[in-house]
């Protein structure tokens, strides 16, 4: 790079967030660390990484089935974009994730969030507006931070957080710290024109983050074919000379070896990469989609046929590595975790009207 | 004399039968009018094509009128916005939808830099004959990225028109209006009254616009004129400048608090009608402005400007505003941060006592 801008002046929540310790969550262990693909000679991984990715997809899944219910409820208002079908990426790329990595993402954020140790309660609190909430009940749904699990929101304008997510590679970068920004966004946000300024920025600049889009087909009500040119979108980055590739979303194992992957091409100084997840959404894009686009048998036929949790199930299955005890232990776990979280969610007090003018500024 | 009364009979003819219609429909109804009539208008817009949008304002369009006249745009709004100026400028009539307000703002540069200057910087060899139609306001709980009044980033462009309806007769006479206008409109459209009127009181069920009396539109062609506004309600105490979701809030919040006001429906904000403005509050002698948008610099701002500089000597009290407060627009306060009844009432009582 031939210019270095003046070094900014550190921001101090975040640099306070950053050595302040980590309250132990109540939400299960972040998943495992580091271990992610690493098989034990016979090309699958270890026991205790398949259990932890079940745990967390398990987490997301039961979350989203009961955030649904609360906004059936009415107990949950306006927008609500459920992740359910898309977790295995965010589990698998977890686990790919070392500590100081950033997660930045739009809208479709709780399955993140959870999966990067965010506490339930909190979370589901911000859904139904409480000052208990990550951001006192003021963000909702899209918009939720947690820079002490380094998610970076949540963010309700689509393809918005991707130059954000270049930005947070800068400074990684300019700090040389070894980390590494993953930024996700989804296909339809891949049409966005500040998408390809962030990718010349991060190739030019060799900045280390993945992008990370995940292609559930549709945008909205309007499906890849009827949105892109070029709908292999793992190509998007070739003029910007980033290496791209496509990647099973349903299938974590599959997920984290090429995040890990990725991850490690950026870390070293290499530059960005892009990776395609092919995933698909059950539920509607959010609460209220009259789910005209499609028909009630290509979801089926995705449940029935490729479902991350079911595919999971398979491969221990296969490898003998099921232990059902372990996972009725886990089921009961994550009930209970999401049980509590619904109910201190509904019973948490709202914030405060005072609180309206709060983080407007630095001060008040 | 004769001559008048055969336009407006050939009018009433173009017009047809009224029946009641919501606010989308309305719409709905003035877009299929247009692109029956002007083999210049297209629509297009992320998900208006197919799915017929997320509001369902372009429903049936495609199917009716074939692809080439409504269709679906990528999630790019600075290239939806920029591609209809340059078809406006070779003479095309786009009318692009926005699918909220808030998303308008990757197309800001090209509404600013290019849509409302070509005519000027061309001496009026070219023209911008584009409409943007998008939802705007709050009241459905859809936080700080989904509730936001825009309207005054928009007046403040010279070159281009700003038009909010409050009802669907308004907005399907002012979108046909807009379409054939020649410069350049953006409407917002106040999502929280596709459905019915919403008079601030967030428990009261909402009354359909099909069970509102007097709700009648036309099915076929009419306009309503831009620049000209409306009195919503007549009174005598006070004027109240509203537009949008807030001229249904203004007449209730006058009834409760037993206020004899009058509420003017600007309709469009660029081109402001001074002149209903100016023979309300000579009449009345107060004036309360409400709206949505913050208000620091919001569109209240210019309107207090104006009222001082028409009506000085005839104001018997201090210009009072009532306005969304200067925050983002919070998940958790939906009605803390609305300004609904209760506000506008103090408001109105602290000019009549003055
Ligand atoms: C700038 C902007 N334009 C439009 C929207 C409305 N919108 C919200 S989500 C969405 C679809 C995005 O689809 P995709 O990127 O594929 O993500 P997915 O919802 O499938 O996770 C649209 C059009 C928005 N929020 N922001
Ligand atoms: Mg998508």
């Amino acid at each position: 790079m031939a210019r270095t801008p003046a070094k900014p002046a550190a921001n101090a929540t975040a640099a306070k967030a950053a050595s302040a310790k980590k309250p132990a969550a109540k939400a299960p262990a972040t998943a495992k660390k580091a271990a992610a693909g690493k098989s034990e000679g016979n090309g699958w991984p270890d026991k205790g990484q398949l259990l932890d990715w079940y745990r967390h997809m398990l987490l997301i899944r039961r979350f989203e089935e009961r955030a649904g219910q609360l906004y059936g409820m009415g107990l949950i208002g306006g927008f609500c974009h459920l992740y359910i079908g898309q977790e295995a990426i965010a589990v698998g790329m977890q686990s790919v994730k070392k500590t100081g990595d950033q997660v930045i993402t739009g809208y479709r954020d709780h399955g993140h969030m959870l999966a990067a140790g965010m506490d339930p309660k909190e979370v589901m609190a911000e859904l139904t507006g409480r000052a208990a909430g990550s951001a006192h009940g003021k963000g909702g749904s899209m918009h939720m931070f947690d820079v002490q699990a380094g998610f970076y929101g949540g963010h309700g304008i689509v393809g918005g957080q991707v130059p954000l997510g270049a930005g947070l590679a800068f400074a990684n970068r300019y700090r040389d710290n070894k980390a590494v920004s993953f930024t996700y966004f989804g296909d339809g946000a891949a049409n966005q024109g500040q998408v390809y300024e962030a990718f010349n920025m991060a190739e030019l600049w060799k900045l280390p983050v993945v992008f990370i889009i995940e292609n559930n087909q549709y945008a909205m009500g309007t499906s890849v074919e009827r949105a892109s040119a070029e709908t292999h979108l793992h190509k998007r980055g070739i003029s910007f000379g980033i290496p791209g590739e496509e990647v099973d979303g349903m299938d974590v194992q599959a997920v984290a070896e090429a995040g890990a992957k990725a991850a490690e091409y950026a870390r070293s100084g290499k530059g960005p990469y892009i990776l395609e997840m092919k995933t698909y959404r059950y539920r509607g894009h959010s609460m209220s989609d009259p789910a005209k686009y499609r028909t009630r048998e290509e979801v089926d036929e995705v449940r029935k046929t490729r479902d991350p949790i079911d595919h999971l199930r398979e491969k221990m299955e296969a490898m003998g590595a099921t232990d059902e005890e372990a996972m009725k232990a886990i089921d009961a776990e994550v009930k209970k975790i999401v049980a509590d979280a619904a109910e201190f969610a509904r019973t948490a007090p709202e914030p405060d009207p005072s609180e309206l003018y709060t983080d407007v500024y630095a001060e008040a | 004399m004769n001559a008048q009364i055969e336009k407006t009979a050939a009018a009433a003819d173009e017009a047809g039968k009224s029946i009641p219609m919501n606010m989308i429909q309305s719409i709905n109804s003035g877009l299929d009018v247009m692109l029956g009539r002007d083999p210049n208008c297209l629509i297009f817009g992320e998900d208006v094509g197919y799915f017929g949008g997320v509001f369902r304002a372009t429903e049936g369009l495609q199917k009716k009128h074939g692809l080439n006249r409504c269709f679906d745009a990528p999630i790019n709004e600075c290239g939806i916005i920029g591609s209809a100026i340059g078809m406006a400028a070779y003479g095309l009539r786009p009318i692009v939808e926005i699918q909220f307000a808030d998303y308008i703002y990757p197309g800001y540069d090209q509404i600013v830099s290019e849509a409302a200057r070509i005519r000027y910087r061309s001496a009026g060899d070219f023209t911008v004959p584009m409409t943007i139609r998008t939802p705007y306001g709050g009241g459905i709980f859809g936080g700080q990225t989904h509730s936001q009044s825009p309207e005054a980033l928009f007046t403040h462009i010279a070159g281009m028109k700003t038009v909010i309806p409050s009802n669907p007769y308004d907005a399907k006479g002012l979108l046909i209006a807009a379409i054939e206008s020649d410069d350049p409109v953006v409407i917002f459209e106040p999502k929280r009254l596709y459905n019915g009127p919403f008079d601030g009181y967030p428990d009261k069920p909402v009354t359909p616009w099909q069970k509102v009396e007097g709700n009648l539109v036309p099915e076929g062609y009419y306009t309503v004129p831009l620049g000209k506004a409306r009195i919503a309600r007549e009174g005598a105490d006070c004027t109240i400048l509203a537009y949008g979701t807030m001229v249904h809030v203004a007449i209730a919040s006058a009834e409760a608090v037993g206020v004899d006001a009058e509420v003017v429906d600007l309709r469009s904000l660029a081109p402001l009608d001074i002149e209903t403005i100016e023979a309300s509050v000579k009449k009345t002698g107060r004036c309360v402005i409400v709206h949505e948008a913050t208000r620091t610099s919001g569109f209240g701002a210019e309107l207090s400007a104006l009222v001082q500089e028409h009506c000085f000597y005839h104001l018997e009290a201090p210009i009072e505003r009532v306005t969304g407060w200067d925050t983002p627009y919070p998940h958790a306060f939906e009605w803390e941060y609305f300004p609904g009844p209760k506000r506008v009432g103090a408001a109105l009582k602290r000019v009549m006592e003055d």
